[in-house]
């Protein structure tokens, strides 16, 4: 059994389903499947920033959900009020938020000062998450990971492949680097 | 990363009964290889409970017990630990499934099924995928460190028809 190890491919190519930043024509394109309450993918949420800056316009940056819902029992809280919010127009700053709250994940204050700031339109955004209204769409996510090796969370895929490596700044640079061949981008 | 599965384990193949062993999962009560034939088996070692990560691989297991049920699968998990700390785990992972202990005389049954790793005295990442009379369809090592996921188990289940 032994020999060159192959792992697994993305089988739901990115596209205009996904909740993307920066150009779809990016060199290199880094998907994450995340879990909002889970703390490994918030420790890695400020390395993909990190990571996005160091890249600019050269990644292509997709968030896709794996609420892993029998330890996380927010998660899918989480990760409705963002698909809510996407309805709006607000995907990524209630993505961001959520993961910069993630301790204050189980209360509702802090979620709905942020609702008001985003001035969304909160009744229908509370109406949504009570009917679960994106549970379709976070059951794709869910199952196109779990056909593709996710195998926890985050797990990320680089143009397409399963990314094994640690999920820390220095080692996700180099695989993209690897992927894209980009010059490196200077500011 | 280039990964390799490691070069000294050669796992049972598909095509060959599946061994049949009767290993605890609690202090007073075993379970059999046996006790499953009429339904398919997942059958996933692993090195050791604890592992640090959010939904590890028995995790990931637990959370697509319903995908599994489609195809009235049963899932064993199997690894070197003891019933005590396999019921600590279970519980605080919420398993929905059987954990094992390959315990004593250790990992007998990790070697029965070529997935015993003498170097680190724990099991290896093996899964098997056994059929309902108790044959061995599908069996993938995954290299070290890698956790496999799941997609392999349901592409091996789909094709059990």
């Amino acid at each position: 059994m032994a020999g060159t190890y192959t792992p697994p491919r993305l089988t739901l190519p990115v596209g205009d389903r996904d909740h993307a930043q920066g150009p779809a024509e990016a060199t290199v394109t880094l998907v994450e499947y995340g879990d909002y309450q889970c703390p490994y993918c918030g420790a890695a949420y400020p390395i993909v920033k990190r990571v996005q800056k160091e890249f600019g316009s050269g990644l292509r940056f997709v968030f896709r959900n794996f609420p892993i819902t029998n330890a996380h029992p927010h998660a899918a809280w989480a990760a409705e009020t963002a698909e809510a919010a996407a309805a709006q127009g607000r995907f990524w700053e209630m993505h961001d938020f959520l993961y910069e709250h993630q301790r204050s994940l189980g209360e509702e204050a802090p979620f709905a000062r942020e609702e008001a700031r985003l001035k969304l339109d909160v009744p229908r955004l509370a109406r949504e998450v009570a009917a679960a209204a994106y549970a379709p769409r976070i059951e794709e996510d869910y199952m196109s990971g779990v056909r593709s090796g996710v195998n926890g969370t985050p797990t990320f895929f680089i143009d397409g492949v399963r990314y094994d490596g640690y999920p820390e700044f220095d080692p996700i640079v180099a695989a993209l680097r690897a992927a894209s061949s980009a010059p490196r981008r200077r500011k | 990363m280039p990964k390799t599965a490691p070069p000294s384990l050669k796992i049972l193949p598909a095509g060959v009964p599946a061994p049949d062993f009767a290993l605890k999962t609690t202090p007073d009560q075993d379970v059999a290889l046996r006790d499953f034939l009429g339904r398919p088996v997942i059958l996933a070692f692993y090195p050791a409970d604890w592992s640090p990560v959010c939904s590890d691989q028995m995790g990931l297991y637990a959370q697509l017990m319903p995908e599994f049920k489609k195809f009235d699968a049963e899932v064993l998990g199997v690894s070197v630990d003891g019933v005590w700390s396999h019921l600590a785990f279970a519980k605080e992972r919420k398993l929905n499934f059987p954990l094992l202990s390959d315990f004593e005389p250790k990992g007998a049954v990790s070697r029965l099924y070529g997935a015993f790793e003498a170097r680190t005295g724990e099991a290896a990442r093996a899964l098997f995928v056994i059929d309902r009379k108790g044959r061995v369809r599908w069996s993938y090592l995954s290299p070290d460190g890698v956790n496999p996921g799941a997609e392999g188990i349901l592409a091996a289940l789909e094709k059990l028809g």
